[in-house]
């Protein structure tokens, strides 16, 4: 079952939604929409769920055309945001409800929905709940409710649109583990969206990370990590240091040492603004070491990385996350120097320079 | 709802209680004491004289014809409080406000307007009088004219209990029945109604208790013609003309009692909602 979206455009007002969108999403696979708010991954579920119809653009599933069908009959299950679990009925009668209003001919009997009610509560791991009203239960039990209750129906997509965004954090990484067993146990390819970098690089096979109704980039959470495509997908996927430097063929170098770009599409050579991430922040303290100087002006956290904040020459401060037993040997007001072990540069006021997936088709004017 | 995080009416000193003292007064004046007025009246002449009003057959055609108005207003009101209440709740669409603000109208429309309305349509002289008169069709100073006067002046009691429940509920569980496989009909029946069942409920309640007791619009459609298009409160008014104050005051009576029913009903609906409807 392979979904194919190929040049989906959606305008609202003068603001287009969805700007060309095209993304293949694999058999069984489990695809993240990433993105700030108002990237189009919330467009583009609703499109996909059909309760949106794209200005243009099309949408196959099996080389069936997705869009000519109705919400109703794509048979898809839909996870929403606040789970619109139905009030008046228990946790049970919800999930029996996809099966209940099929036609009378296409209607397993009762002793069949029952069975496979239960079933469903305990993939969901909410045994013995299935009498509750959605009232009578947690968050993060209607959260399963909600999910069971989307694949009592077999779908042939499962859409997540932010499904952790109104539990607390100890809930949602429980129940991130638990969407992802569920995903594996069932096999069901699933498209969640979600403005969590932290989530979609820890629940997801592949990520589709979007900006301003656009894809900036589709990879493996390793790949993301190892090659962004664009400044943007730097900054959106972690915490960035800033620093000035001068580039030269892939290098950038810095007062005292260099650092190799690892942006595929960079500014031409001269100064430029480098982007890194603490964890690839070093700070040696030895009397000979190489690097930038700087002075220890804060040392915080806990558990097994320690946040070091340094203070350079000009008075910016940059961020560290050293080990542990590393960080025992700093301490604050302690004169270090400062290397990085991979940047990436900023684009700048031009906004989107060094973009490697250059914005998918362009926009047709007709349909 | 139920345990406030009001503080303690002793909280305040005295000021509280004698705002309360205010109040209680203020309602055994006008409510009060009113009632237990007609109630003293009807009973006036002893239990026996109260019960043969009600064997007159006048009373009993009156009592006859005003659950006859409420049998066919109510449920009309209910299809169509529902109808607008889901419009307006659920859909954007051109004329929204209008119809808002046309539902809420007889509430400020003083009664007298919506039985007069009806008089300059269907009248003898109104718009469509004279073509009426030619089918044979009486719609003024007949059954069909009451229950219209009826239905303008509580057109809004149902819609008014919809619509704020519906709008806060949104259309999200709608959406999740569709993406589940039901048809329009099916969400409606399954999802829709269940939802708003109570506030539906509550609806009929008021918008009976007001056509039963509605007096203004159908005293200027009634004709007051005895034993024929009067209902019980044209009766109870008939009566009082007629210096019968007993039966005035024991038909009354009835009348009051059905505000007092009302209210039970009401309350102990409100009881019984369940926590995850509220």
């Amino acid at each position: 079952m392979t979904l194919t979206i190929d040049g989906v455009y959606k305008q609202f007002g003068r603001f287009p939604a969805l700007a060309g969108v095209t993304l293949e999403v694999r058999d069984g696979e489990f695809l993240a929409l990433l993105g700030p708010s108002g990237s189009g991954k919330t467009t583009l579920l609703r499109v996909l769920a059909g309760l949106d119809k794209p200005d243009h653009g099309c949408v196959w599933l099996d080389g069936v055309d997705f869009l000519a069908l109705s919400a109703r009959e794509r048979r898809i299950g839909l996870v929403f945001q606040h789970y619109a679990l139905f009030r008046h009925m228990t946790a049970a009668r919800n999930i029996a409800f996809g099966l209940e209003v099929r036609p009378r001919a296409l209607r397993p009997s009762r002793a069949q929905i029952a069975a496979r009610v239960e079933e469903l509560l305990s993939l969901a791991q909410i045994e013995g709940l299935g009498g509750r009203y959605p009232a009578q239960l947690s968050g993060g039990q209607r959260q399963r409710v909600a999910v069971a209750r989307a694949l009592a129906v077999e779908p042939r997509l499962l859409l997540l649109d932010e499904p952790f965004g109104a539990l607390d954090s100890k809930v949602r990484k429980e129940l991130r583990g638990e969407l992802r067993r569920i995903h594996d146990a069932t096999g069901v390819t699933t498209i969640l969206v979600t403005h969590d970098q932290e989530e979609a690089m820890a629940l997801a096979d592949r990520v589709v990370l979007m900006n301003h109704g656009r894809i900036e980039q589709i990879g493996a959470p390793a790949e993301l990590d190892a090659a962004p495509a664009s400044p943007f997908v730097f900054t959106f996927l972690g915490e960035t240091n800033r620093l000035a430097c001068e580039v030269a063929a892939g290098v950038a170098r810095f007062e005292g040492f260099a650092a190799p770009v690892i942006c595929p599409v960079q500014p031409a050579d001269g100064p430029a603004v480098a982007l890194f991430r603490p964890e690839d922040t070093r700070l040696d303290a030895g009397p000979r070491a190489e690097g930038l100087p700087a002075r220890v002006a804060d040392i915080r956290g806990r558990g097994p990385v320690r946040s070091i904040t340094c203070q350079v020459l000009s008075g910016q401060r940059l961020v560290a996350e050293i080990a542990e037993a590393a960080a025992e040997r700093f301490e604050i007001g302690q004169r270090v120097h400062v290397t990085v072990r991979r940047v990436v540069l900023d684009a700048g006021e031009s906004g989107r320079r060094g973009a490697l997936v250059e914005p998918a088709s362009p926009v047709r004017l007709t349909a | 709802m139920s345990a406030s995080n009001l503080p303690d009416r002793r909280v305040g000193g005295l000021v509280p209680a004698l705002l309360l003292v205010l109040a209680l007064g203020w309602l055994a004046l006008v409510i009060g004491a009113p009632l237990a007025t007609v109630l003293a009246e009807a009973f006036s002449k002893g239990m026996g004289t109260f019960l043969a009003t009600f064997h007159e057959p006048d009373a009993l055609a009156a009592i006859r014809l005003t659950l006859l108005v409420a049998a066919v207003a109510v449920p009309l009101n209910a299809a169509f409080g529902l109808a607008a209440a889901w419009s307006i709740a659920k859909f954007e669409f051109r004329g929204r406000s209008l119809l808002l603000t046309l539902i809420d109208l007889p509430l400020s429309l003083s009664p007298v307007v919506s039985g007069l309305v009806w008089v300059l349509l269907f009248g003898a002289r109104g718009w469509f009088g004279p073509w009426l008169e030619g089918a044979g069709i009486r719609v003024i100073f007949a059954v069909p004219g009451i229950v219209l006067g009826t239905i303008l002046v509580t057109v809004p009691l149902i819609a008014r209990e919809l619509i704020p429940l519906m709008a806060e509920q949104g259309t999200d569980e709608e959406l999740a029945a569709t993406t589940l496989g039901a048809g329009g009909w099916t969400v409606f029946r399954r999802v829709t109604l269940p939802n708003v069942r109570w506030a539906l409920l509550h609806g009929v309640l008021l918008c009976n208790a007001r056509a039963m007791g509605e007096f203004g619009a159908v005293s200027v459609v009634s004709g007051h013609i005895r034993g024929l298009t009067d209902t019980l409160p044209l009766h109870v008014e008939a009566l009082y003309n007629d210096y019968d104050f007993v039966g005035a005051f024991a038909a009354a009576t009835l009348l009051a009692g059905l505000a007092v029913v009302t209210l039970v009903a009401k309350t102990v609906l409100e009881r019984a909602m369940p926590m995850a409807i509220r």
